[in-house]
């Protein structure tokens, strides 16, 4: 196989893990105010994610990092063309992470509600997003033949990447529904059970939507045989996540959610290929895993480290998921300060004379 | 101002504000880890209160260097596209395999140290510090290879069918002569930070509250102390090694760090001067004879070239324009680098000598040197690197790729105000409540450590008995 296509496959696996791992935490922090009815049960999501979320980010630094090194002109055409909204994301991203830092630091009711915001719409933003991104790596934006995007930003809210963003919110929501299901006790799980029902039959039908959209946006695709087994596959292993969900049975529908997202994912590359970003001005102006690719030495060097330290991680990463393999509860959180405490009890008295 | 001089300020801004964090990270791993294993070693308690107290500092710190590094990685690629795309084939290799070796190690085991307390062996959680800390070098060691190609491009060919820069040699481009000059700086940079933060802060609980665990403070205020001055002794020598290197790849920067216009022999090295602000004029200066040119070249008679001299080399060889930096910033952050980091040395080797002689701190002169010193070390990075970067100019790989043919040609200046104002903003929210986060666990004090409650705490009960988790968010 040329390095290239070893390449582009290795990039699809980045955007794999990234979405496997990162779309549960996305959803997460999505669900956090409206799973969590109060500040304890609201740590209990926080925690679940706790210790991986950082981890689960880095998948996207490194497919940032191994674009530029494999594919220079290609990491250089999409990070410059989609220009704000990768600025809207960074944003995003950044307030949301230190707001899992910073919120718990505090014994201060308004403090951590305004983190809790923080943590919603910095999940809520790139979860839209990125879709919207993929909609349009897919569908193919307006480059020109220097390699430059030379559309606007508007042009990249499309009806059919906007599509694509409904479909990554929906399955992360459903993808971290299913998380919590897997790794709460009590009330919290029984909610996420629902919710994770609910969001998936969405999920499955904008899913499926927007995968006959892209067979025919991308009509001709060398591989489109291929995308099609792999779109069924990612729809059928919804459906099994979300029976396993209502049987309880939470491993199985984890699994099956997890397959979702690397399947899709795994269908948008194979539709796209060769190509890494087409031009919708003329397909002689494409980037394609050719044109945009690095020296042969380059890709050789690469390919042994990522030979070498790519299982690596995935062992310690799966290490560490299984080290925090313990579901949890309210009762696993320490206790706060009196006056967090208080204001909790407070709360609760009110919604318990309001039923 | 253009989209270019916008993206240079943004690069700017992003890059000393990331850099607050990163050398406090690379430090502080290092001595929590330290601290824990002096507790693993020796089972007292107060070093386990050390690490507890100055590890929850170093999260806070943890998380913004993260998210604000986020954004250096997509930088590149989003305003400064077309120097993406030349130097793509041999600079992205080492960022992609800084984030594959370092980031996934430091973020999965400090996730791992942080919330694993109670799930691991003494033996591993202790590990898990030690091998973030380690992720930390191995990330400072990729990203200065990165950036030693831009000062010093080698291991390369320049391909004139698709006019890119194309890798010939990447153990050229690890070995390169300035990353291995700059990394020892860099990590001794850090250290000094680190060590100043510890110092400055142990400092402080020993001047405010001198009955409050006073003889874990003065354990912490010696460790931090000791770091300053062996980094800061570092920090000399391997800074003399680099501006010899600097000279011979770059004379330009040592030209302009003195702002000497004309070659001289057994030229002086002035410690301050005034003039007209590019230097070309001066008024007064305190010099040293003889000292620039034993810093560039080692030799006390050795020949500095100058500025004009180095102009004219450089428009015979690269065509007309000024190849010369900003003279005024290029002096004063060179000045400002050494002059505060030596500062910084002598109130680590004022707080260390009281300690050795038993004496305790207090008074105004403690409380300053307390609230100075951590800043010393913070800021003499800063400067530096505004030098190094500054000093390059006005080239972004020096010799081969002008700046300003290296901005992104589809990123309009609104575009670039938008981001440069967001990030501005946030940035300098988050840092007022960073600050006040800090200082209120700095007030906070040492933790205390609740003895081990009863209750089952096995990874996969489910019992609804089981005691709470040792940290929590």
């Amino acid at each position: 196989m040329e390095l290239t296509t070893v390449w582009f496959i290795l990039i699809a696996v980045l955007w794999i893990g990234y979405f496997v791992l990162e779309g549960f935490d996305f959803g997460v922090g999505i669900l956090l105010p409206i799973l969590g009815r109060n500040d304890r049960e609201r740590r209990v999501l926080l925690n679940t994610i706790g210790p991986l979320w950082d981890g689960n980010e880095v998948w996207l630094l490194v497919a940032g990092g191994a674009t530029f090194a494999a594919f220079p002109e290609w990491y250089a055409t999409l990070f410059s063309g989609f220009y704000l909204p990768l600025f809207l994301i960074l944003i995003s991203l950044i307030v949301r992470n230190v707001a899992f830092e910073f919120r718990g630091k505090r014994d201060d009711v308004s403090w951590r509600a305004w983190w809790d915001r923080a943590i919603f719409f910095g999940s809520l933003l790139p979860a839209v997003l990125w879709g919207v991104a993929f909609g349009n790596i897919v569908g193919g934006v307006d480059i020109d033949a220097d390699k430059e995007y030379v559309g606007t930003f508007f042009d990249l809210l499309n009806p059919y990447a906007i599509l694509g963003g409904l479909v990554t919110l929906s399955l992360f929501i459903t993808h971290g529904a299913v998380f919590l299901s897997l790794k709460t006790l009590g009330d919290v799980r029984d909610r996420a059970r629902a919710i994770a029902l609910r969001s998936g039959l969405a999920a499955a039908v904008l899913a499926v939507a927007f995968l006959v959209w892209t067979y025919f946006q991308r009509d001709g695709a060398q591989h489109a045989g291929w995308f099609v087994v792999l779109a069924v596959l990612a729809a059928v292993s919804l459906l099994a996540g979300l029976e396993a969900t209502r049987r309880g049975r939470e491993g199985w529908a984890f699994i099956g959610t997890a397959a979702t997202l690397a399947l899709a994912v795994a269908s948008l590359f194979t539709v796209l290929f060769p190509n890494v970003m087409p031009s919708s001005l003329n397909d002689a102006w494409s980037l394609t895993t050719t044109n945009a690719a690095s020296t042969h030495k380059t890709l050789t060097i690469m390919t042994w480290v990522a030979a070498i330290f790519t299982p690596l991680v995935i062992m310690y990463q799966a290490w560490s998921i299984y080290v925090f393999r313990k579901r949890l509860g309210v009762h696993h959180i320490p206790a706060d300060s009196p006056i967090v405490e208080a204001a909790e009890a407070l709360t609760r008295a009110a919604a318990d004379s309001a039923t | 101002m253009d989209s270019l001089g916008l993206a240079r300020w943004q690069f700017g801004i992003t890059t000393v504000y990331h850099y607050f964090f990163v050398p406090i990270t690379i430090g502080m791993a290092f001595l929590v880890a330290g601290f824990q294993t002096a507790w693993y070693r020796t089972g007292k308690e107060k070093y386990l209160r050390l690490t507890k107290y100055f590890g929850k500092l170093f999260l806070i710190n943890f998380a913004m260097g993260v998210v604000t590094g986020i954004v250096q990685e997509f930088q590149f690629g989003m305003n400064w596209s077309d120097y993406s795309r030349f130097v793509g084939d041999i600079f992205g290799a080492p960022l992609a395999i800084e984030g594959l070796l370092a980031f996934f190690l430091e973020s999965t085991f400090l996730g791992l140290w942080i919330f694993g307390w109670d799930r691991l062996s003494k033996r591993v959680h202790l590990a898990t510090i030690w091998i973030a800390a380690t992720g930390t070098l191995l990330s400072a060691y990729f990203i200065l290879a990165a950036n030693s190609f831009m000062q010093n491009p080698v291991g390369y060919k320049y391909n004139p069918v698709n006019g890119r820069a194309e890798l010939t040699d990447f153990g050229a481009v690890l070995t390169n002569k300035v990353v291995l000059v700059t990394f020892p700086h860099t990590i001794a940079g850090a250290f000094i930070t680190a060590g100043g933060l510890v110092l400055g802060i142990a400092l402080w609980n020993l001047i405010r509250h001198a009955d409050r665990d006073a003889d874990t403070f003065r354990t912490a205020a010696r460790a931090g102390a000791a770091t300053v001055v062996v980094a800061a002794a570092l920090l000399a020598i391997t800074g003399d090694r680099q501006a010899k290197v600097m000279t011979e790849v770059q004379p330009m920067k040592m030209a302009a760090a003195e702002a000497l216009y004309e070659t001289r022999e057994g030229a002086s090295f002035s410690i301050l001067s005034i003039g007209t602000p590019d230097g070309s004029e001066e008024t007064f200066s305190i010099r040293v004879p003889r000292m620039l040119s034993f810093l560039a070249t080692g030799d006390f008679n050795g020949k500095v070239e100058g500025i004009n001299n180095l102009q004219s080399a450089y428009e015979a060889k690269y065509g007309p324009g000024d190849y010369s930096p900003n003279i005024a910033v290029t002096y004063w952050t060179f000045r400002f680098m050494i002059g505060i980091g030596m500062f910084g040395a002598l109130i680590a080797v004022w707080a260390w000598w009281r300690i050795r002689q038993g004496k305790g701190f207090s008074g105004r002169m403690a409380w300053w040197a307390a609230v100075t010193v951590p800043f010393m070390g913070l800021f003499g990075n800063s400067f530096g690197w505004i030098f190094t970067e500054m000093g390059r100019q006005p080239w972004i790989v020096f010799g081969l790729m002008p700046t300003a043919a290296g901005v992104s040609p589809s990123v309009s200046a609104t575009e670039v105000w938008i981001s440069m104002i967001g990030f501005t903003l946030v940035y300098g929210l988050l840092a007022v409540v960073e600050i006040k986060l800090l200082l209120k666990y700095i007030q906070a004090g040492l933790p205390e450590i609740p003895p081990a409650p009863d209750g089952d705490n096995s990874p996969d009960s489910d019992s609804p008995d089981a005691r709470p988790l040792a940290f929590a968010y």
